[in-house]
């Protein structure tokens, strides 16, 4: 048995990377609630929001903008995919989507290599989270705990938004029956783009908050967009709350793994998949036959 | 266009004697012969998912599983069990990949809809690292080296699988005959039935089909096909990479069978020899590559979703929710 205080900076850093999840599963979530669009480039967004974290540090020297700006810009050039190109395939089969935007992803990748090159870059945390803080059991690298933290106010606010507001109350009206929305009056395409912004918003967030931790590189969103899509299996599809519960727990399940069985790391990802889909089909919190 | 419209006609009508005619000349009007041999061990394995997505609705995103199980099963059985005989390798590689097919299906079609296509992605991506890690076996990152390219024993002939046209031929008769029995499972009640569930999957199931059993076995047949392509991709190469298995793999399948038109007979050996000739002459000229064909592949799904040989035999209008 490994000693407690590694059992417990696993658990942590576990964590961490069940924040990052959580992020990606939510936005998916999101997206696909309302618009039954599953978004495949969400990990090429999840990686330009790193990339576009480097090259805001890179000019305006400040962290704290490029933290702020970058899931914007990525927000941003979600509306333009929603708006432009994912807009044409609605009331075509829900695969379409699904295959545009893995074309697009294709593109963005590809792109991002013309335009930063092949070889990854790093980003620097800001000077005032280097260093780790003393936990009094344990200490932890700064960065990570603020990710965390944002993490954390970011889902709050989500929350706020969906429960507090008219717009989150259309949201979530619409996701249940965008029939009765639209008989309301109620424009759904605009919600549409609201969403997707979002959610692709949220993504780059997650790729500006992971870019510290492991750089930006043209491949970084592929595994990652697997395995929310995993995490979405796990939780059920559409509900943001088994989003978050079950992207900390892949984070856990990896974290662990790691640590007492390094190579199967990757793989007990996909076994506790399997194994939900075995006992519990629709998730943890989905409901039978919602939204298939 | 009229010409080509109805010569098109003609060739569909007609698909298993077209393809054995077309294929016997195709590698001397190609300028590649290698490419030859590509055309046909691709087209096979998107004609294995094509008939998964194009006859009966379902989306895999995971055909890489099928196609790596096909290469490594030929390839085990043959450079670290030295079984001595290239039809028990063939045997191994197709036996693996039903297998495989079998147990994923079982797996993914517990989830209906656009699930279909993550889980089979999420199950690719799990044999995929368990490729990498079982390296004994597999070879991991290295790939799995020094598969012999025995003779072939049919009775007291031999036959040598060595020189590029004589895989050819090999791969022509084998890939002829996986045509001809696709031909007969479209035409049969069954085939009736798997297009059945593509156009309307309730009615299916309220005319008294066994609608998942169905599309259990339409998952493993297509398993089937992929896994024959890719112990002929493991015999040509005699190397496996362990990139058969990544989820590249996947998305140029989906990508070639979309190109070439779904639910098409000859959709998917036109999009192969689409995509291998692209990939060819664009690799040539530009680096980045992939961003072109990302590009058209997006243009043809936002404008020309019934793809080449679909827009060719059956007009302008889009797919019906198919």
């Amino acid at each position: 048995m490994p000693e407690l205080s590694t059992l417990l900076a696993q658990v942590f850093t576990g964590l961490v990377l069940g924040m990052i999840y959580v992020l990606l599963a939510i936005g998916l979530s999101l997206i696909f609630g309302l618009m039954t669009v599953v978004n495949f480039a969400h990990g090429a967004l999840f990686m330009l929001g790193a990339y576009f974290g480097v090259f805001l540090l890179t000019y305006t020297k400040s962290f704290w903008v490029a933290l702020l700006v970058a899931p914007l810009m990525v927000g941003a050039l979600g509306l333009l995919m929603e708006r432009f190109l994912i807009r044409r395939l609605y009331g075509r089969s829900p695969d379409d989507p699904l295959l545009l935007t893995f074309g697009l992803s294709l593109i963005l990748v590809e792109g991002v290599k013309v335009i930063w090159g092949k070889i990854g870059l790093t980003l620097d945390p800001p000077r005032a989270l280097a260093g780790a803080v003393n936990l009094g059991f344990m200490s932890f690298p700064a960065y990570r705990l603020f990710l965390i933290a944002v993490t954390v106010a970011v889902l709050i606010g989500l929350y706020l938004f969906l429960g507090r507001t008219n717009i989150g109350l259309i949201i979530r009206a619409g996701s249940r029956d965008p029939l009765m929305v639209r008989a309301l009056g109620i424009d759904l395409s605009r919600v549409w783009l609201v969403v997707f912004g979002i959610g692709t918003a949220l993504a780059g967030l997650a790729g500006i908050l992971a870019g510290p931790m492991r750089g930006a590189y043209a491949e970084m969103g592929v595994t990652m967009v697997i395995e929310s899509f995993v995490v979405i299996v796990v939780g059920g599809m559409g509900s943001l709350l088994g989003a978050v519960v079950a992207g900390l727990l892949i984070g856990q399940v990896v974290g662990l793994t790691t640590l007492f069985l390094p190579k199967a790391a990757e793989i007990m990802v996909f076994v506790v998949m399997a194994v939900v889909l075995l006992v519990r089909p629709s998730g943890l919190f989905g409901e039978a036959g919602l939204l298939e | 266009m009229s010409a080509l419209r109805s010569g098109a006609l003609r060739i569909a009508a007609h698909p298993v004697l077209a393809f054995w005619l077309f294929f016997a000349i195709f590698p001397f009007i190609v300028p590649n012969r290698t490419m030859a041999t590509q055309v046909l061990i691709f087209g096979l394995l998107a004609m294995g998912f094509n008939l998964l997505y194009g006859y009966t609705g379902l989306l895999s995103f995971g055909h890489a599983a099928y196609y790596g199980l096909g290469a490594y099963g030929c390839g085990i059985a043959l450079a670290k069990l030295h079984v001595g005989s290239l039809w028990l390798g063939l045997a191994a590689g197709f036996g693996l990949a039903a297998l495989g097919g079998a147990v994923i299906g079982f797996f993914c079609l517990r989830r209906r809809g656009i699930y279909f296509a993550m889980l089979t992605l999420a199950f690719a991506q799990l044999l995929y690292f368990i490729g990498f890690h079982l390296s004994d076996w597999t070879g991991g990152d290295d790939g799995l080296r020094g598969i012999p390219q025995l003779a072939l024993g049919i009775g007291p002939w031999h036959y040598s699988i060595e020189t590029t046209i004589g895989f050819y031929y090999f791969a022509y008769v084998l890939v002829g005959l996986a045509v001809l029995l696709l031909k007969r499972i479209l035409d049969s009640p069954f085939g009736a039935v798997l297009q059945a569930i593509r156009e309307n999957s309730s009615r299916a199931t309220a005319c008294g089909y066994d609608v998942d059993r169905v599309k259990h076995l339409s998952f493993v047949f297509s398993a089937c096909f992929a896994g024959l392509a890719g112990s002929l991709d493991a015999l040509r190469l005699t190397v496996v990479p362990v990139e058969s298995l990544y989820w590249t793999t996947s998305g140029q399948v989906v990508m070639m069978t979309l190109l070439g038109g779904a639910g098409t007979f000859f959709g998917p050996f036109v999009g192969a020899a689409t995509f291998l000739v692209l990939e060819e002459r664009l690799s040539l000229v530009l680096e980045s590559w992939p961003l072109v064909i990302g590009a058209i592949f997006s243009a043809f799904v936002l404008f020309l979703p019934r793809g080449i040989w679909g827009t060719l035999t059956g007009g302008i209008h889009g797919r019906q929710s198919a």
